[in-house]
């Protein structure tokens, strides 16, 4: 019992990681800013893409986002970072975990939004087109807004798996929360970091949880 | 378009290391297997365990589900790894890996499925408890079949987005698809290894990611 | 019957015109060959039995079908052929569905105003105004914030009917309004469809209201295998039906 405190909840040790995982946090957040966006936006891009009358684009859609959901994040973040030099295209870090992340998060965010769109009925396109709306307009106005609260918990659970994503970014030494706790660990032999870490993570995803469980079962009712 | 076949689709890289890439898609494939047969088997067994609404089951139940659904595997995963030695458990990193996917895993299926018992229409216990049926019996015969059934696409994709996750093994050394490519990169001061790698991974998995689509359209409900 | 100059745009011209429409779904033919002229103000019933290609024509008349062959003329500009501007002339044809496809996430006001802001371009306060008074027109102006969930069945059909009536449209087209409602509803409906027409509103409507018709209608079609069999005054439709068909359809209804 004892040496499980000293190797897990060793409060010393924690408090003198906590600066420096505090800072990761802060990349880690920094990381969630600029990847959630991008991969929401480039999600709606392909969903879009995947429900379109022309052909050509639904198949490119729905290979994009097939191809990406096969592929582990990780095989991919290390295929760019570690790959892209031998191109001769030196990245940084943060580039390719947000090109990594943006592939996979559009192909994650594309699945639940196709879902959205594909739940509006074929009657309120229809209604809208009836009154000159052009279809730009039916999908910003009428067909998306429905969509999108159709697949709300779907939309925010993926936000809290895309948060859990960003602690890959420490495998190409991103200096994010889990990096920061993974340094201060290999320098203490100590897991408390680590526990530290976790316990940040659910501080910020925890209550997200609990949301997405309330609005789960309001739907379900 | 030279240098990139040349670094990227090497030949004489690609044929040298794909007998040990094809060794990590065996260890990654073995690990998939174990992981969703035990994840799940777990997973529907606390579902069924919360059905009988203790206090005292529910209430750890729940807490372990929202903190392995919270937490990052890659930090459970370090966690484990480092961590355990330290106090005497001694475990491979395979076996660290395989138990932290499951555990992960186990607590998605344990809310996936309690979604599906939640769901299944009270008439049917009611029918069958106005036989005589007993709890037990009722809940494994009568809803746990139907509440399963409904589940099968969000479980499908689930289980594929943590089998994808043996990836996360390479930062541990697990010699899967990643960790032996990672180690052929360095070797052979190429990227071929790594293309072989992501080739893999789709040949694996994207018959599974296609497969899900499927289910998907034959199982959810209308509108759902 | 007016006469409907080819050229477009005359004032004598049929507020809808439709010329040799054809239509197939793969190898059905829906509609072979369908001419019909709608004048100002008239009321127009389509009656037949389902799978007679009265709903697909009514869809073509807005090309939420698009017709395979033969033109569709709005006051005598062409709504069907190359360059023309669709969302404009769609604004002139109002369209009222059977499962009455509100928005769900926009009040009855703002069902009502989303087009005429977005397509019209009216201001919020210019284009509010006109939608009360058309929700004031189909007796719901105090359910203006109110939302679809909110509303009756009935309701929700009247707000539809005042989304299409707020721009104005030259001609409407009724696809079954009252097929989804509630026989206690449909009441409703029907009295502020006769007020519409009673303003002078040109109206194409399919539907089952037999009595409505018989009642309301200007003019009776009776369609059959995708051709316009018979028309008439109700009376003569309803009364004394010279083809053998239409009187098959209607002793069906009579028991």
């Amino acid at each position: 019992m004892e040496a499980i405190l000293q190797q897990f909840f060793n409060l010393d040790i924690m408090a003198k990681a906590l600066p420096l995982v505090l800072k990761g946090l802060g990349v880690t957040l920094l990381i969630c800013a600029v990847v959630i966006p991008l991969g929401a936006l480039g999600g709606l891009v392909f969903a879009i893409g995947s429900v379109a009358k022309n052909r050509a684009v639904r198949w490119v859609s729905i290979a994009f986002v097939d191809l990406f959901r096969a592929t582990p994040p990780l095989v991919l973040l290390i295929f760019i970072y570690a790959g892209l030099p031998f191109a001769g295209l030196k990245i940084s870090p943060f580039a390719a975990v947000t090109v990594g992340f943006f592939l996979n998060n559009s192909a994650y965010f594309a699945e639940i939004f196709r879902a959205g769109l594909l739940s509006v009925p074929k009657g309120q396109g229809e209604a809208a087109r009836s009154t000159g709306l052009t279809g730009a307009q039916t999908l910003l106005w009428v067909t998306l807004p429905q969509a999108v609260r159709n697949v709300l918990p779907d939309l925010l659970s993926n936000v809290v798996e895309v948060v859990k994503l960003t602690s890959l970014a420490s495998v190409v030494s991103l200096g994010e929360m889990l990096h920061a706790a993974g340094l201060v660990r290999s320098v203490t032999y100590n897991a408390s970091p680590l526990v530290l870490a976790a316990g940040l993570y659910l501080l910020l995803l925890w209550p997200l949880v609990r949301v997405i469980a309330r609005f789960e079962r309001r739907i379900a009712s | 378009m030279e240098v990139f076949l040349d670094q990227f689709l090497n030949p004489a890289v690609l044929a040298k290391y794909t007998p040990l890439i094809l060794k990590g898609a065996g260890v990654t494939v073995l690990l998939s297997v174990l992981i969703v047969l035990a994840g799940i088997a777990l997973g529907t067994a606390l579902a069924c365990l919360r059905a009988y609404r203790i206090a005292a089951l529910s209430l750890p139940i729940v807490i372990y589900a929202d903190i392995f659904r919270a937490l990052p595997p890659l930090v459970l995963i370090l966690l484990a790894y480092f961590g355990l030695p330290n106090v005497g458990v001694l475990l491979s990193s395979f076996t660290v890996l395989f138990l932290i996917l499951t555990l992960v895993l186990a607590a998605f299926a344990e809310e996936i499925v309690w979604a599906g018992i939640t769901a299944t229409p009270k008439g049917q216990w009611e029918a069958a408890r106005s036989t005589g049926l007993t709890f037990t019996w009722t809940l494994g015969h009568v809803v746990l079949p139907q509440a399963l059934r409904m589940v099968i696409p969000p479980l499908t994709n689930r289980a594929i987005a943590i089998t994808k996750m043996t990836a996360l093994g390479m930062v541990i050394g697990v010699p899967d698809i990643l960790g032996q490519a990672t180690t052929a990169q360095s070797f052979s001061a190429n990227a071929s290894p790594l293309t072989l790698a992501a080739v893999a991974y789709v040949i694996l998995f994207l018959p599974f990611v296609i497969a899900s689509r499927w289910l998907e359209a034959r199982f959810a409900p209308p509108g759902a | 019957m007016a006469s409907v100059a080819a050229s477009g745009g005359a004032a004598d011209a049929a507020a809808l015109s439709v010329r040799a429409l054809h239509k197939s779904f793969g190898a059905d033919e829906v509609l072979k060959g369908i001419d019909l002229d709608v004048r100002r103000g008239e009321m127009v019933f389509v009656l037949g039995p389902s799978g007679s290609g009265k709903s697909t024509m009514l869809r073509c008349c807005n090309r939420l079908e698009e017709p395979d062959s033969g033109e569709v003329l709005v006051e005598g500009d062409r709504l069907t052929g190359p360059g023309v501007n669709l969302n404009r002339m769609r604004q002139r044809i109002g369209m009222v569905f059977q499962s009455f496809n509100l928005y769900p996430h926009l009040s009855a006001l703002g069902n009502v105003t989303l087009a005429l802001r977005r397509v019209q371009g009216m201001a919020k306060a210019e284009a509010e105004a006109a939608g009360i008074e058309a929700l004031n027109r189909v007796g719901l102006s105090d359910r203006a914030r109110h939302y679809p969930s909110q509303l009756s069945g009935g309701q929700q059909q009247r707000v539809a009917i005042a989304r299409a009536l707020a721009l104005k449209p030259s001609v409407m087209l009724f696809d079954e309004p009252t097929s989804a409602l509630d026989p206690e509803l449909v009441g409703d409906v029907l009295d502020v469809m006769r007020d519409v027409a009673g303003q002078g509103m040109t109206m194409l409507v399919v539907s089952h209201e037999m009595k409505f018709a018989r009642d309301a209608a200007d003019r009776v079609i009776f369609m059959d295998g995708g051709v316009i069999v018979e028309q008439g005054p109700p009376e003569q439709v309803f009364g004394a039906p010279t083809e053998a068909r239409t009187r098959a359809f209607l002793s069906r209804f009579h028991g």
